[in-house]
């Protein structure tokens, strides 16, 4: 069971062992359209960080209060998603009211992430793990900052790479998806580090 | 009978989550998210008052101000360029891939990603503000020569035309014995600018021309034209050099609203005038172009035929407008040169002015292909 499992050793697993993009493969389509730059990069990683993190806690409140008491956990994957979308559109109109630097660095990538599979998936793992309030808000925030960080090295290699010559063939989502797959094949080594499930 | 309560209760969970969110959206929607309305100045002639906190571009599209967009506003075509003249924050990030250095400085931005909290000053281009469809009716129709018409619009709806002299309307050609449907041809507009009630064309038979035959047999005083406009990029410019207009038949319209319009606005720049044709019987508004060499200061008329008639008795130039353009124009690139006619006769015509030494960005033409 997951219960013994101290909170900051599913934090680093959720940022290393088991990073949520290179091991799940999760989030793939704002991953790929999104990592060209290494700032545009930063303000959607600092975005996913925030609603991921946000989300696992609202969504386990609404698991273990509205749908655990009422028999409906099947009914997970709906509320979730509204969930995750009604949290992603207030933030968003909030940020734009406050600030314009900050919606020009993260709000506007808000839409963006809306749907994005990584953040439902990290809200279905910590049920189906059966995580406590806690956990889940180190494993959202964990995995956030997992998927931040493998976006924002993307968008490294991707910068140096647009000096290179790369086949035709290749060019653009071709040579990424191969270059996310060397990463993950380096984020394999450290796997079995740290158990979390 | 549990199944059905437990449906029940699923529903009603489904229902109470969403109604909860909806609320509270709804509730963000109308407080955080109100911005009042804000002022948009376009051009600095006309202002639109729209409400605020949306994109520019749809903000527009409401005031049936259209500007070209191939991708809906999702900012991923990057056509929807517009000048802000006034302080509208940062570029975003969803900007910046489409704006180049050159742009940043003259502070364009992408209208669909830019929203409007406040009140904006944009520039678009006069022709994408005015570009409208207009309902026409022909107030009169003259001949010019046995073979080029003058056709007056008088316009209905809306009432008034805003245009550039020099610029084109699209006549549409309704269907009849040789179009099955209506068409579009486009004609320069003869009158200048301070016209803005009707719009003059000229417009030259061409055997089996769709329009001109419609024109020459068939339109009536009186009809309902639909037109719309206006295009072009056939203007003057604004600099202090000599002026070379040169044009043939038709060709006249646009070159007579400029003329027109320097008089109006005063602008006495050293201007000569070559008009092609082949005879006295393809001259026309020949009194009207002496008549502005006496009213409109620096400007020259020279009319040229090839092949004038004995019964003539010609006594101005003579020649292909080639050989009359290489007898009258020095050398020299202080010049600007504006041409409207046959394809054949304005590549003639190029040739010999780039030898002349005039850079060819200076050269404008409307081909009548």
């Amino acid at each position: 069971m997951s219960q013994g499992i101290a909170f900051y050793a599913i934090f680093f697993a959720a940022i290393f062992t088991n990073n949520i993009l290179l091991t799940n493969y999760l989030g793939m389509c704002s991953f790929l359209a999104v990592s060209r730059e290494v700032k545009t990069s930063t303000g959607l990683g600092m975005a996913v960080v925030f609603v991921m993190t946000v989300t696992s806690v609202l969504n386990w409140l609404a698991y273990r209060y509205i749908l655990l008491p009422l028999d409906l956990t099947y009914l997970r994957y709906i509320v979730f998603i509204v969930i995750i979308a009604a949290f992603v559109q207030l933030l968003e109109m909030i940020i734009e009211r406050v600030s314009d630097t900050l919606y020009s660095a993260l709000g506007i990538f808000l839409p963006l992430i809306t749907v994005n599979c990584a953040i439902l998936g990290v809200s279905l793992f910590m049920v189906i793990r059966k995580y406590t309030l806690l956990q889940s808000f180190f494993y959202g925030l964990g995995s956030g900052i997992g998927w931040a960080l493998a976006i924002i090295a993307m968008a490294g290699i991707r910068q140096k790479m647009a000096k290179a010559r790369i086949p035709k063939g290749l060019a653009g989502a071709g040579i990424t998806l191969i270059i996310a797959g060397i990463m993950a094949l380096a984020f394999m080594g450290f796997s079995g580090m740290i158990k979390i499930t | 009978m549990t199944v059905a309560i437990q449906l029940l209760i699923g529903i009603g969970a489904i229902c109470g989550v969403s109604t909860v969110l909806a609320i509270i959206t709804v509730i963000a929607d109308a407080t955080i998210a109100n911005y009042g309305d804000v002022k948009i100045r376009i051009n600095d002639d006309k202002e639109v008052v729209v409400s605020g906190g949306r994109p520019l571009l749809g903000s527009l599209m409401e005031q049936k101000i259209f500007i070209p967009s191939a991708c809906g506003g999702r900012g991923s075509c990057g056509l929807c360029k517009v000048k802000v003249t006034s302080d509208a924050g940062d570029y975003l990030p969803t900007e910046l891939p489409w704006i180049s250095e050159e742009e940043k400085k003259q502070n364009i931005r992408l209208s669909c990603q830019l929203k409007i909290k406040k009140d904006i000053a944009i520039q678009i281009p006069e022709e994408l503000f005015n570009v409208k469809e207009y309902i026409t009716e022909v107030a009169s129709l003259r001949d010019l020569t046995y073979d080029i018409k003058e056709a007056t619009l008088k316009l209905i709806e809306p009432g008034e035309i805003k245009l550039r002299a020099g610029q084109y309307i699209q006549f549409q050609v309704p269907e009849y014995e040789l179009s099955k449907e209506s068409i579009y041809r486009a004609y320069s507009v003869a009158s200048q600018p301070s016209v803005t009630d009707r719009v003059e064309l000229e417009i030259r038979l061409v055997p089996n021309g769709i329009c001109t035959t419609y024109v020459f047999n068939h339109l009536k005083e009186g009809e309902r034209i639909t037109i719309n406009g206006p295009y072009g990029e056939f203007f003057l410019r604004e600099s202090e050099r000599e002026i070379v207009f040169i044009a043939g038949g038709s060709g006249m319209a646009p070159i007579k609203a400029i003329l027109y319009d320097m008089r109006e606005k005063g602008i006495k720049r050293k201007a000569t005038y070559f008009f092609g044709a082949r005879a006295v019987k393809d001259l026309f508004l020949v009194e009207e172009m002496r008549e502005l060499e006496s009213s409109l200061e620096g400007f020259t008329f020279i009319p040229a035929l090839s092949e004038p008639s004995e019964s003539d008795r010609w006594e101005g130039e003579t020649g292909l407008i080639t050989e009359v353009l290489d007898r009258h124009i020095g050398t020299g690139d202080d010049t600007e040169a504006y041409l409207c006619g046959s394809p054949g006769m304005i590549d003639a015509s190029v040739k010999v002015l780039t030898e002349k030494g005039i850079p060819e960005e200076l050269i404008y033409y409307d081909k009548f292909a």
